[in-house]
């Protein structure tokens, strides 16, 4: 169990509930790796993915998660009726919880759209991305994948590289890694930074190359801008060439620094294609904790009984 | 038809007034003041422990009527006036459609004449459909009873249109509202940028998009002499530039709402819709400075920016919700509670932010607690205990920012032209 009811936020759980949380899904791993990969545990819960903004990665790793614990799962998406029609956000939250859900995992446009969900209904409710705030279960994983990486959390020095202000990626990467005691970096042109970083408690750097050689962890943040009045950086060249991973820089770093991306990546924008298929990179890897992180925080959530993934 | 009202605390700090007293009006003019009074026949109300006013004033209300009276009406603002104690306010004109021309003031003017529990003060557009491009028929508006023009709600984003309208204005002796917002530098911005937009992940509001505005519009009234007032100021950027311009005798006016100098931006964090405004909330500094502002006599007025919206736009996502709070009803209170009652503002102060400062600022008719006087009043129990509920109030809409405060003090009687808008705390009706 965890000391909270819904995962908002990455505020919303203890330093406890994380490494509870992380420990769950180390176990929860081995399942993934079996020829058969499903636990009864959550039979007869029935896990909503409101899923109000397109995703594919995310929606498929909570909707695989789901189904290896056993849970009926549905998928309602922005292109269900329901919002093609107009019907507000509390009132779809109200029409599941009248369904008698028993979690709903949200991915919505805007910020704040899980507290409008906790304030209609009685499910669980686990953020799935609220618009450039924050993705917990995301900063979940790549902490899971680091301390699977590396060894430890404690004392690591990560480097969050790119757009800031537009990543609710770093909104809950920053905190979470403070919640662990490892050192957040956030890197990038002023540009896109958020207005006030030292509130989240990141130390903020305007040069790779100067953060470069301290990091443990280099994680990548997804750059695309439409053509704009006023967009935030001159060029995806000029980016590249002061803020993208290549194998000049992943050769000026530590051996052991490991590179990390959210996905989907531009390959040749913030990353290099040989660095994206360098064992260096553990995209696939964070993909893969994803699977095993949100059967942990279903399974913790819903109060699984039973000992979890290795009964 | 005689009232007299006995033993009243009347204050006017114009006619040097701050006595116990009694007032007799006769004909919806105040005919005599003075001691131990009595009327041959009429009503008589005593008003033991209440403090009496010459009447409040909103500069700044939104009645939505013509095109969205599903929000407010008309009947239902001045309803909400009279409930909070003014006996007046002025009409902001982004209704729909837009009040910007002459034929659309005198619907108004008729409206309230049919309809207003108190007096309705319509404000003109500047620009032809608030559109920033064209100026609006400023003279004929004026000569169907517009006091003031404004495009509140965006304001005018070039500078050059800007000092057309005042060139302009300065003809028919009408002051420009100013809303001061520079929609390049605010973008999608819904929160006071800095800590709360970098708490709660939404695009911020930056102090300095207001900021440029009032530092532009106050160097324009510089260079054509007309008369600016300046809506909502929320920044203690913003109130330092007025404090700075009127040192240099520039002919400039400013007000605060209620929300803005009782509230700060840490209250938004859970995301309650009814707490968005434009401007938005700011920090803990920008509010101290504010109140600091009205104590020295930079602010000269008082004005609710009451924007009453529907329950089904504010239950939207933060980002998509509409900008505004109700404040016709609150504001009263909301002053007696956090500055009379602390003792910050006397009750003279009052008079000066919410009755002369307003009046002056955009030249409405004087009223005065005087002999002579048209009877204009507001009268207060500063003791009454108010619990703001959504059930409480008159206006048509609930998006009050101060849903569940407890406050104190409130207008038991506002009397417009001698007659009762609101008598023992309730609306009268026409």
């Amino acid at each position: 169990m965890l000391s909270c009811k819904h995962i908002m936020t990455v505020d919303d759980m203890s330093t406890e509930d994380i490494t509870k949380i992380l420990d769950t899904a180390d176990s929860f791993t081995e399942v993934n790796e079996r020829r058969i990969k499903k636990l009864p545990t959550l039979r007869g819960r029935t896990v909503v993915n409101l899923f109000l903004e397109p995703s594919t990665r995310t929606r498929m790793s909570f909707e695989i998660a789901a189904k290896r614990l056993s849970a009926d799962g549905i998928n309602f998406t922005a292109s269900s009726s329901a919002t093609v029609k107009g019907e507000s956000l509390r009132d779809t939250a109200k029409t599941l919880s009248a369904m008698a859900c028993d979690l709903v995992v949200v991915r919505h446009k805007y910020a704040g759209a899980p507290q409008i969900l906790t304030e209609c209904m009685d499910a669980h409710i686990v953020n799935g991305g609220d618009g450039v705030h924050e993705h917990p279960t995301q900063a979940l994983l790549d902490l899971f994948t680091m301390r699977r990486t590396l060894g430890k959390l404690e004392g690591l020095r990560v480097g969050i590289v790119g757009d800031i202000c537009h990543s609710r990626v770093a909104g809950s990467l920053v905190p979470a890694l403070r919640k662990v005691g490892a050192t957040p970096v956030v890197i990038g042109p002023p540009t896109l930074m958020p207005a006030r970083p030292d509130v989240l408690g990141a130390e903020v750097i305007y040069s790779l190359d100067e953060a470069l050689p301290t990091l443990d962890v280099a994680y990548m943040l997804r750059v695309q801008f439409e053509r704009a009045d006023a967009m935030p950086i001159p060029s995806n060249r000029e980016y590249a060439k002061l803020y993208g991973m290549n194998a000049a820089r992943l050769a000026a770093a530590k051996p052991e620094m490991i590179v990390m991306h959210p996905g989907p990546m531009n390959r040749g924008v913030e990353i290099s294609s040989d660095v994206a298929d360098s064992p260096r990179c553990v995209v696939l890897d964070q993909v893969n904790a994803g699977v095993a992180v949100r059967m942990a925080v279903m399974f913790l959530l819903l109060g699984g009984e039973g000992g979890g993934a290795a009964a | 038809m005689a009232l007299l009202l006995k033993n009243g605390r009347l204050v006017d700090p114009v006619v040097g007034l701050d006595e116990v007293a009694d007032i007799i009006i006769r004909d919806g003019v105040i005919v005599e003041i003075g001691h131990d009074l009595s009327i041959a026949k009429g009503e008589t109300l005593d008003i033991s422990e209440k403090v009496v006013l010459p009447g409040l004033v909103d500069v700044h209300t939104h009645l939505r009527e013509p095109g969205r009276e599903d929000k407010e009406t008309v009947a239902s603002g001045t309803a909400a006036a009279a409930h909070g104690g003014f006996t007046a306010v002025c009409a902001m004109p982004n209704t729909s459609p837009i009040c910007d021309s002459g034929s659309k003031v005198r619907f108004l003017v008729e409206r309230a004449a049919e309809e207003g529990r108190v007096r309705v003060y319509p404000i003109g557009a500047i620009t032809k459909g608030q559109e920033g491009t064209a100026l609006a028929e400023i003279g004929d508006m004026a000569a169907e009873g517009a006091v003031a023009f404004s495009d509140d709600g965006r304001g005018i984003q070039s500078g050059g249109m800007t000092r057309i309208a005042m060139d302009y204005l300065r003809a028919f002796d009408k002051p420009l509202i100013a809303h001061c917002e520079d929609e390049s530098l605010v973008g999608h911005g819904v929160v006071n940028e800095g800590v709360i937009s970098t708490r709660m992940g939404m695009p911020g509001w930056p102090s300095a998009a207001e900021e440029v505005m009032v530092a532009r519009d106050i160097r324009l009234a510089e260079l054509t002499g007309a008369r600016l007032h300046l809506a909502h100021l929320s920044t203690a950027g913003s109130v330092a530039l007025v404090r700075e311009a009127k040192a240099r005798g520039v002919s400039v006016t400013c007000e605060v709402t209620p929300h803005h100098l009782f509230l700060d931006e840490d209250v938004v964090i859970g995301y309650d819709t009814n707490l968005k405004m434009n401007p938005p909330l700011r920090t803990s500094e920008d509010r101290a400075a504010l109140v600091e502002a009205l104590l020295d006599g930079t602010v000269d007025c008082i004005a609710t920016d009451h924007a009453p919206h529907a329950a089904h736009e504010k239950e939207l996502e933060f980002e998509l919700a509409p900008f505004g709070t109700t404040g016709l009803e609150t504001a009263l209170s909301l002053v007696n509670t956090h500055l009379v009652a602390t003792e910050k503002l006397t009750w003279a102060d009052v008079v000066r932010v919410m009755c002369h400062g307003p009046r002056t600022a955009l030249g409405l008719p004087g009223v005065r607690l005087e002999a002579g006087q048209v009877a204009d009043i507001t009268i207060v129990d500063p003791e009454a205990r108010v619990e703001v509920t959504r059930e409480w109030f008159a206006s048509k809409s609930r998006n009050s920012a101060f849903l569940g405060h407890k406050l104190l003090g409130k207008a038991s009687e506002v009397l417009v032209g001698g007659y009762f808008a609101l008598k023992n705390g309730k609306v009268v009706a026409r």
